[in-house]
């Protein structure tokens, strides 16, 4: 018997809310990008989902999801540039110390 | 696999692929020419380069081409909108010669310019995309490096602050853009953008919500206002040159992708997106320019004055037509010229002396009257004063919105502008009124500096007067079915 496929939509709109919850409350920008890296994949398993169960014939979600993962990893190369960057200049790497900008 | 279409490809996609050629060349030359000869000529170079670039490949011809099975549309304004993006980049490279060759970073000047025509060359995919792969390829192409470019100052400054928050902003919001696009694959099974309009049956949930997550995606580019507090933090803490960029070139492309996407994948609802918008519209205008009345430093002050011009380009969006789309083509090329004036002098401004307060511009006139002259006409153009290219802008997009019934919205953002002239001649005041002890000391713009604020200047003053551009673009968009 196959899973029906409001499994896995739950499954994944829960990924992404999680997500969206830990970018939201996390002070670790590394663990940020991490929460960022939940939503993605959310969206990731969504393409999927609805390209296994709703389109069958065609592979446009699939591929989709593809470039999207390889997107992803470049985001994070970048992200993590930025962070180490942001280590050499104050020691550590909480949200909460890059306020010198502010209103 | 036909091979014929090979030579369309070259044929249909030649601003791309020439750009793409533009960047390689600049690879090499950054590598094997001798820093002396860079120090002088690079800049030029990478000007040269864009103009040949924008002469050969950008001017609008007369047909529509797609490629790649219609994942790819080329149309004379999507043409057009690339030129008034060249246009842009070339003022910005001319504005960014001074900086890019200090001593801090001109061994990392070659990435300067690679990075600038990559993301240039996201936001012509963009604009032509007629698939939401290709969008969001393009889309990314066009975020992702200006993140490196605003942490582009590495050892001072508030640069890689603001490379965090734009990074996490850019990609918090493309992860909910992404969501979007999910739920329209849900929905139409296809991802191309005229199937979704004809598929997709407009009134279910999904849909508004699909339309509301890449309203969020998009928005976030565009700065409207609920996305729009990495900002101000972006703009000041970023070198100058960037700062125009993203202000001007990032925030127009992102005005004509979205202007496509609205148009063509949710054409069978205008009237939800259009309600949506009308309230991102009223905050963006007036939140912008309630935050910019207080601001002291003047390039938080064009960070938030910029937010309440994403409001009124937004104005040609609303109106759906095809008067619209002429205006708003229209105003983001008045935009241009008027704000990267402003960046330019305060680009040399900083550059010599550090000063971005706008209480060191006090007496400005005294010490430096043709750069407060520059200044002065930028933000006249800004606020929309009469002889001005700005007041033309604002008048036809003005215009465009009212012929589709927005008369609130549009006497709204009529107060807006109301306000907006206060604090824009808050700057003007500044330099020719309020008197000052030690006035910022008289400043040699360089060559390169000059040019980029004469041709700026010359825009401000002759863009307004001359309506043969209006009229070609205006020609252009008749083009584009409604």
């Amino acid at each position: 018997m196959e899973t029906p496929m409001i499994y896995y939509i739950v499954l994944s709109l829960v990924m992404f809310f999680a997500g969206v919850y830990g970018f939201i409350t996390r002070k670790n920008m590394l663990m940020m990008l991490i929460s960022i890296e939940l939503m993605l994949n959310a969206v990731d398993i969504n393409f999927a989902v609805f390209n296994r169960f709703l389109f069958p014939g065609q592979m446009e979600g699939m591929i989709f999801s593809i470039f999207a993962i390889a997107i992803a990893a470049a985001e994070t190369a970048i992200a993590i540039a930025i962070i180490i960057n942001i280590y050499r200049h104050i020691s550590n790497i909480d949200a909460d110390n890059l306020d010198d900008m502010k209103y | 696999m036909d091979l014929s279409q090979y030579s369309l490809i070259w044929e249909y996609m030649q601003p791309e692929l020439l750009l793409l050629v533009a960047t390689i060349l600049l690879f090499f030359v950054d590598l094997f020419a001798s820093p002396r000869f860079l120090d002088k000529w690079f800049s030029g170079i990478a000007c040269v380069l864009l103009a040949v670039v924008t002469a050969l490949s950008c001017i609008p011809g007369s047909e529509t081409n797609t490629l790649f099975a219609g994942m790819f549309i080329n149309t004379p304004m999507t043409t057009a909108m690339k030129m008034v993006l060249n246009i842009g980049t070339i003022l910005v490279l001319l504005q960014s010669h001074a900086w890019i060759n200090s001593e801090a970073c001109r061994v990392r000047r070659g990435e300067f310019y690679e990075l600038m025509f990559f993301t240039l060359f996201g936001m012509y995919l963009m604009i032509s995309a007629g698939h939401f792969l290709i969008f969001f390829i393009g889309l990314e192409t066009a975020s992702l490096p200006i993140a490196a470019l605003v942490a582009f100052n590495k050892q001072g400054g508030k640069s890689y602050e603001s490379g965090a928050k734009y990074l996490f902003n850019a990609v918090f919001s493309s992860a909910i853009f992404l969501m979007g696009i999910s739920f329209i694959y849900g929905i139409s099974g296809s991802l191309y953008f005229d199937d979704i309009a004809a598929t997709a049956s407009a009134n279910t949930a999904l849909f508004v919500v699909a339309l509301a997550f890449i309203i969020t995606g998009i928005g976030f580019k565009l700065s409207l206002v609920p996305f729009h507090l990495w900002t101000a933090d972006v703009y000041q803490g970023g070198p100058t040159a960037v700062t125009a960029y993203l202000s001007v070139i990032s925030k127009g492309a992102a005005a004509f992708a979205f202007i496509w996407v609205l148009f063509k994948t949710f054409s069978p609802a205008p009237e939800v997106w259009q309600g949506i918008l009308y309230v991102l519209i009223i905050l963006t205008i007036t939140l912008g320019n309630l935050f910019a009345i207080r601001q002291k430093d003047l390039k938080r002050f064009l960070a938030f004055s910029s937010i309440s011009q994403a409001g009124y380009i937004m104005l040609g969006v609303m109106a759906y037509s095809a008067q619209g789309l002429t205006a708003l083509v229209y105003y983001i090329l008045v935009y241009i010229f008027s704000n990267l004036a402003a960046f330019g002098v305060i680009a040399t401004i900083e550059h010599k002396t550090g000063k971005v307060g706008m209480d060191d511009y006090n007496g400005l006139y005294k010490t430096n009257p043709k750069l407060s002259l520059a200044m002065m006409l930028a933000m006249f153009s800004l606020a929309g004063i009469p002889p001005f290219a700005g007041f033309f802008s604002k008048f036809f997009i003005f215009a465009s919105a009212v012929n589709s019934g927005y008369y609130v919205l549009v006497f709204i953002a009529l107060l807006n502008t109301i306000i907006s002239l206060y604090y824009y001649l808050l700057v003007v005041k500044a330099m020719f009124i309020n008197a000052n002890e030690n006035p910022i000391e008289t400043i040699k713009t360089g060559c390169y500096g000059r040019t980029g604020l004469v041709v700026c200047v010359a825009g401000i003053l002759l863009l307004g007067l001359a309506s043969c551009v209006y009229g070609y673009l205006s020609g252009l968009s008749l083009t584009v079915g409604f």
